[in-house]
């Protein structure tokens, strides 16, 4: 792997890091949050942005106040915020990810890298079933699955968390780019037929963005 | 016709909308006793889209033990269904139906004020996507 990657020790998953991973993830839907409805008004309802904003700003809020003792609760609790909170397809969506992955990681106080990329991918798989959707729709799933097949590529491999977590990044990043030329099938965007073609997803952008919080609450430089 | 009636909940993304079609279906269905009908429109500070605490409050206010029959009509007000759904977060008893919003709603009322059960009153509701207009 890479010498960034190999002089960076891998911290624990506690609730530290899922607390670090949602601050991290909330300020730069924050910074973001144009650029989304920027996207998402090419082929959408210009509202992703925002909704994305109000979700995790409520999530990160509830999350302070409440103490959880676990990654698992951590996850599960966002998510159920994201539901109540964001107001567009995102929230059932992404809640839907968080709170499955969430419960798949029980109540162990600390998780491996490989109990997290197991987590994330039921996470990912519900969403799947939750959207009927697949890889190709030009979702939110083509830069998430591709995120955490490089992980466990990288685990794999033998390589340690912040390597994995990078490796998914980058994955995540190429996967929302990919999107560009893709047919939408899902969602509002789908109404557009030909003309979703040239535009980037917005939520496969969104969904690059948490999994590059994942890699920066484990230390890798930031991208 | 006595006893318990299934619940009808309309979502969807414009509080207008759910208002009036749910006013529409009760003004079809009436003529007897109507089923407790439930809009669910919008986000709760009045916006466009879809609020899961509207949603639960509507379910709950309908469900009369007979179950609760929820008709979306877009994208994530049938996600956000959905969702709670799997999270078991509505009560026992209640079920998303697959159908056309407004055909749908106004089935499903009279349906439920007939007095079916859960399973009639959504089956008619998903009927109502074969009624041809021209």
């Amino acid at each position: 792997m890479n010498a960034s990657a190999s002089s960076t020790p891998d911290p624990v998953i506690d609730t530290e890091f899922v607390r670090r991973w949602l601050s991290l993830a909330t300020s730069a839907i924050e910074h973001k949050s144009g650029w989304l409805t920027e996207l998402d008004s090419a082929i959408g309802d210009a509202d992703h942005g925002i909704n994305m904003h109000r979700g995790f700003t409520a999530a990160s809020a509830a999350v302070e106040k409440e103490p959880s003792d676990t990654p698992g609760e951590i996850l599960t609790h966002v998510g159920r915020q994201l539901i109540s909170s964001v107001g567009g397809a995102a929230g059932p969506l992404y809640g839907t990810l968080l709170r499955r992955a969430g419960k798949a990681l029980g109540d162990q106080p600390t998780v491996s890298a490989e109990e997290l990329r197991v987590a994330l991918r039921s996470g990912i798989d519900a969403v799947a079933q939750l959207g009927r959707s697949e890889r190709g729709d030009k979702t939110m799933l083509d830069s998430l699955y591709p995120a955490v097949e490089a992980m466990g590529l990288a685990l794999g491999s033998g390589s340690g968390l912040v390597a994995a977590l990078t490796a998914a990044r980058t994955a995540a990043d190429e996967g929302a780019a990919a999107t560009v030329p893709m047919l939408a099938r899902k969602g509002r965007a789908s109404y557009l037929g030909e003309r979703s073609i040239g535009h980037q997803d917005p939520g496969a952008t969104s969904a690059a963005l948490l999994i590059a919080a994942f890699a920066e609450a484990a230390g890798a430089d930031t991208a | 016709m006595t006893g318990q009636r299934v619940g009808v909940v309309l979502v969807s993304h414009s509080a207008d909308v759910a208002t009036s079609v749910a006013e529409m279906a009760r003004a079809l269905a009436a003529g007897g006793a109507t089923a407790a009908v439930a809009a669910a429109g919008g986000t709760e500070d009045g916006r466009i889209g879809t609020s899961a605490e509207l949603i639960k409050r509507a379910v709950r206010g309908v469900d009369d033990g007979a179950g609760v029959v929820v008709i979306a009509d877009l994208g994530s007000a049938v996600l956000t269904v959905k969702a709670l759904l799997e999270d078991k977060e509505l009560p026992d008893g209640t079920r998303q139906a697959d159908a056309p919003f407004l055909e749908g709603a106004v089935a499903a009322v009279v349906t439920a004020s007939a007095g079916g059960d859960a399973a009639a009153v959504a089956a008619a509701a998903e009927e109502a996507y074969a009624y041809r207009k021209t």
